[in-house]
């Protein structure tokens, strides 16, 4: 008898525990799901006029937005153009152009890279994503590379 | 002095008070060569006050929006009447109050203070200079200027590297993939309700653990001090020798205030390049300085991930220090804590040195 009202005991507290983590869980997981806010559908654009030919001078950079990130256009010594994003691979902080270096600098830490996008020095862990630079009438046109 | 005892014997009829007068009548606070460090969490304590009523009046012109929190923070600077003042003591209250607060911590730390069976003051305490960080944090981005914009932008990223989870941790908190006015609101939410209601049950477990325990004396006195108990009643003696060091303090935030007051910088815009000398707050430089000399890349493990796993790591040694101080426990001499200490110390003030002086 006394066993049975053991396991009877038992058997209750297990189904008491288990409903009220299932409640836990059902009270739990809207305010989870509300927390984290819903997917915003990321810009698809491929290409954007990112300055006007002769904005710049040589051997100067200007950061424009593509999209939803920003990224920079660069105008080398030689008249060249080369376009970046500006997003550092290191901590994700926005870069600029320096002309006293001839690179292109992350205030944050430090971070550099050259006019390939690829680290010079400093923390960032990745090369700057290269993006495709054409010459549209009087606009600059940046677009991604395929 | 009759109304007053009127007022006073009103109460009691209606509460039993007699067990909180024989507390205060009972309770004492030891003297000895450093008891003078025992007022440093009452001031802390003084500043966590003038934060929350600053914080409330800022409350009534604040607007947590992208588009209006610059314009908002503007408006009580220029145009609301004491504005620059409210903010400024706001402001410099919250940076006295985190160094006072490490003072409070270290002093507590070199006097072994987290000793049986004061273990979970240590504890409360820690959590409470966490809590106080992130408050700090989600603070700095409200006026929504250029530098909080990219300090935000940095620190968040930094959960990132969290292997699993640090995605999600990133995107609870910037309320997206990006530092938005998402993020804003959020951090908004986070310093004005969250943290305020979290901190205020985490300071009323250390404040009644205290009391309960009473005032630690440090192992290199506790000899003599038990040869010869000097003492001070806490009620009125010590509150108002504590009394004395709040007024300083308010005085010192009144003169920062009105000698300096703190600046807005320029608006936050997303596309533009992080401003030279970009620095978080003071207390976080040391880290910022830390990571500027990890390199991307260590034994093909991300360098990044590698660092703030080591200064999760060693946060968590902190906060743990009365389980690992096993020779302070039996109230032996433990040099190689007080060296980790001081190292700690040194650590902290020559790298905040490095970045503010000699970094590019």
């Amino acid at each position: 008898m006394k066993e049975t009202s053991k396991s009877r005991r038992t058997f209750l507290l297990s189904g008491l525990l288990s409903s009220l983590t299932a409640f836990g869980a059902m009270m739990l997981y809207p305010v989870w799901r509300f927390i984290m806010p819903p997917k915003v559908p990321e810009s698809t654009q491929n290409s954007v006029k990112a300055a006007k030919v002769n904005e710049l001078e040589p051997n100067s950079g200007k950061v424009f937005p593509f999209g939803s990130k920003p990224a920079i256009l660069i105008r080398l010594g030689n008249g060249e153009y080369r376009a970046f994003t500006a997003v550092c691979t290191h901590l994700q902080c926005t870069v600029q152009y320096r002309k006293d270096f001839k690179l292109i600098w992350c205030a944050c830490h430090n971070g550099r890279f050259d006019m390939n996008g690829n680290v010079v020095s400093g923390p960032p862990p990745l090369p700057l994503e290269p993006f495709e630079v054409a010459i549209s009438g009087s606009d600059i046109i940046v677009s991604k590379r395929a | 002095m009759d109304k007053l005892k009127k007022l006073s014997n009103w109460f009691e009829v209606r509460i039993d008070l007699s067990g909180v007068k024989k507390f205060s009548d009972k309770k004492v606070v030891p003297v000895h060569q450093q008891h003078f460090w025992y007022a440093i969490g009452g001031i802390t304590l003084f500043l966590f006050i003038t934060q929350i009523v600053t914080g409330i009046l800022l409350l009534l012109y604040y607007r947590p929006a992208a588009d209006s929190a610059y314009e908002s923070v503007q408006f009580i600077m220029t145009s609301v009447r004491f504005g620059w003042l409210i903010r400024s003591i706001h402001s410099w209250g919250a940076n006295l109050m985190i160094f006072f607060l490490f003072v409070h911590m270290f002093s507590t730390f070199f006097m072994k203070a987290y000793r049986k069976p004061r273990e979970m003051t240590w504890i409360s305490g820690a959590i409470l200079l966490i809590l106080a960080l992130a408050f700090g944090f989600s603070g700095y981005l409200l006026p929504w200027n250029k530098l909080a914009f990219f300090a935000t932008k940095v620190g968040t990223e930094m959960a990132a590297v969290v292997p699993g989870v640090g995605k999600h941790i990133l995107i609870f908190l910037r309320g997206g993939e990006d530092v938005t006015g998402a993020t804003l609101t959020r951090f908004f939410g986070f310093h004005v309700a969250l943290l305020p209601m979290t901190t205020f049950f985490v300071l009323l477990i250390h404040l009644v653990l205290i009391q309960a325990q009473g005032m630690s004396v440090p192992p290199t006195l506790e000899k003599e001090y038990k040869k010869n108990p000097k003492t001070m009643k806490f009620f009125p003696d010590f509150i108002l020798r504590d009394a004395v060091g709040w007024l300083a303090v308010l005085g010192l935030l009144g003169v920062l205030a009105a000698l300096f007051p703190w600046e807005l910088g320029e608006k936050a815009d997303r596309f533009a390049s992080a401003p030279m000398g970009i620095k978080p707050e003071w207390y976080f430089v040391f880290l910022f300085q830390t990571l500027k000399y990890i390199p991307g890349r260590i034994f093909s493990l991300n360098g990044e991930a590698l660092a703030i796993f080591a200064i999760g790591l060693g946060v968590l040694f902190w906060v743990s220090v009365p389980f690992f101080d096993r020779r302070a426990q039996k109230n032996l001499p433990s040099k190689a804590f007080t060296l980790i200490g001081i190292v700690l110390i040194i650590y902290i003030i020559v790298l905040t040195t490095i970045s503010y002086f000699f970094s590019s």
